[in-house]
């Protein structure tokens, strides 16, 4: 084993991948890490992708939406005082509120639009809510508490493991479930299964069609805010916080294929892995590993992962 | 209840005009036809109906209630369900779970459509139930619209093209369930190129061409009229 681990050091330059083999319980820390990462982002990439699986509508204000879930947290836990469960609630609620004006006033108008159009929307909206940020918080970094009783860490008998990223690593899997019990096993997911299909029958069965988008858009909006409220912690707001979100959530969605909820789930574990793997193994170039990996699956499979070419769809 | 009436409406798509002052009728438990070539403006007089394609001009007229122009959902909500020429099946959704979506409260008396009851209609659906529309044949997904439409319990069922594709037999077969549906008091309005299938189910005809109708009569004074089927029907 040894000399084998000495030939990666010296010949590879990855001291980081000889640790990875040689200590199982530093690999282990790493899989948990890729897999807390992972969810957080699930959260937040499930509602973008629930938003154009049903609406059909890339919102790269989606970005934004998480910001400000980071924000009401800090404001809800920093500043008012309350706990950090009431302030993920408040996030999510917040982020439904501002999801609901939005729709409303309009995005409701562009859904039979052209793409550029609604491109241009939602970016005029990333520009507008970043500025609106600034006006509300101002520029700087805040730093917001983890939740008391899971600030420190607990023992899983081969490693200690900071308990709210383990938190993350239960949680992410449960919105999971909720969201695909909710899609698979409920009437109304049903029905919004059927506006992704065809909007128009859907109407002519007597089904209030702009409602269904209204909800899956807020719907999709909480989870961008309860994303964030669950990386305040780690993640401080700041100002900028939305560009880097959006760019690792098209990632994960590319991957797994706009419009699934699986490929979501699947592309978030990937880029967790990817990520948190890469940066020990070539330290640095994390990102690098990620948007390779990107590219692989576009120039392959360019609907993603799960999800479906546009010649079957339509 | 189910009473239908159009009154000259005018329908476009973009620029071009489709429909130039359709008028006509429905009443109730009667099966009115629209007929005509491919094109003449039979599928856009139905979607102007249901405000899927808004009629620019001119009125239409539910059991006494203006539904021009108003939300196709609340239209369907009324009591009409639409039967389109492209079945428009969910192709995600099993059988039932097509049938399912498209579960309304009860609207009209004692009349009213269930899952079991689609399934006495088209035994053939049962077997399917759990299969992804998307997999149907031709035939199935005509019945599984057909059954669609009627788990919303509508007082008007109107029917595009309900023969077109399917195999002789089955198109007997579904005249036979159509004429049921019409017994139980169910006002029908039907587009068809199939004449036999028109002449054996409707009360009334209407002949279209070019976006207007040309000729109304019974089934009995059109089958006489070869003059008329040849100017109109005849490819």
């Amino acid at each position: 084993m040894e000399p084998f681990l000495e030939f990666i050091r010296e010949n590879l330059g990855s001291p980081g991948l000889a640790i990875l083999i040689s200590n199982p319980q530093f690999a282990f820390i790493q899989l948990l890490n890729s897999i807390s990462m992972g969810m957080n982002y699930f959260i937040i990439a499930a509602g973008l992708s629930l938003i154009f699986g049903v609406l059909k509508v890339i919102n790269f204000a989606h970005g934004a939406f998480y910001m400000f879930g980071a924000y009401i947290t800090y404001s809800v836990t920093e500043l008012m005082g309350l706990s950090f469960f009431w302030a993920v609630l408040a996030a999510a609620i917040g982020l439904m509120l501002m999801a609901l004006i939005i729709e409303r006033c309009l995005f409701q108008f562009i859904y039979d639009k052209e793409h550029l159009m609604q491109l241009l929307l939602t970016f005029a909206l990333v520009l507008i809510l970043g500025d609106l940020a600034k006006i509300i918080w101002g520029t700087d970094q805040y730093s917001v508490a983890y939740p008391a009783g899971l600030a420190g860490a607990t023992n899983l008998g081969i490693t200690f493991y900071p308990s709210y990223r383990l938190m993350l690593c239960v949680l992410g899997p449960a919105i999971f479930i909720a969201l695909w019990l909710f899609i698979e096993r409920t009437r109304w997911g049903r029905i919004t299964k059927a506006a992704t299909q065809d909007r128009d029958m859907l109407s002519a069965l007597g089904i209030n069609v702009p409602v269904i988008y209204t909800i899956v858009f807020l719907i999709g909006s909480a989870l961008a805010g309860m994303g964030g409220a669950l990386a305040s912690p780690f993640n401080s707001p700041a100002p900028g916080m939305d560009a880097n979100i959006i760019v690792e959530c098209f990632v994960i969605v590319i991957i797994g294929g706009l419009g699934s909820l699986w490929g979501t789930f699947v592309g978030a574990l990937i880029f967790g892995l990817v990520f948190n793997f890469g940066s020990v193994i070539v330290p640095n170039a994390q990102d690098v590993f990620a948007f390779l990996l990107l590219l692989i699956v576009l120039l392959i499979r360019p609907w993603g992962l799960y999800g479906r070419a546009e010649s079957e769809g339509q | 209840m189910g009473n239908l009436e159009v009154n000259d409406i005018h329908t476009s798509y973009d620029l071009s005009q489709v429909l130039f002052g359709v008028s006509f009728t429905v009443h109730q438990g009667k099966c009115v036809s629209l007929i005509g070539r491919n094109g003449v403006g039979k599928t856009t007089t139905m979607r102007s109906i249901l405000n899927l394609t808004p009629p620019s001009q001119g009125s239409i007229v539910f059991d006494q209630t203006d539904i021009t122009g108003i939300a196709t959902h609340k239209i369907a909500k009324l009591g009409i369900a639409f039967v389109p020429e492209e079945r428009q099946i969910f192709p995600e959704l099993s059988v039932w779970e097509n049938l399912d979506i498209a579960r309304k409260f009860p609207l009209v008396g004692s009349a009213t459509w269930n899952e079991d009851r689609v399934y006495e209609l088209f035994p053939d659906l049962k077997d399917i139930r759990n299969r992804p529309g998307g997999v149907l044949s031709g035939g199935q997904q005509q019945m599984l619209t057909i059954a669609r439409g009627l788990m919303g319990n509508p007082k008007l069922l109107i029917l595009d093209e309900p023969s077109e594709g399917l195999a002789p037999k089955v198109v007997e077969n579904l005249r036979e369930q159509i004429r049921e549906l019409k017994k139980s008091g169910m006002s029908i309005l039907l587009a068809e190129q199939n004449l036999s299938f028109v002449l054996a189910l409707s009360d009334e005809c209407h002949i279209m061409e070019k976006g207007q109708i040309k000729y109304s009569g019974t089934p009995t004074a059109l089958r006489e009229n070869k003059k008329i089927q040849e100017e109109y029907l005849t490819v």
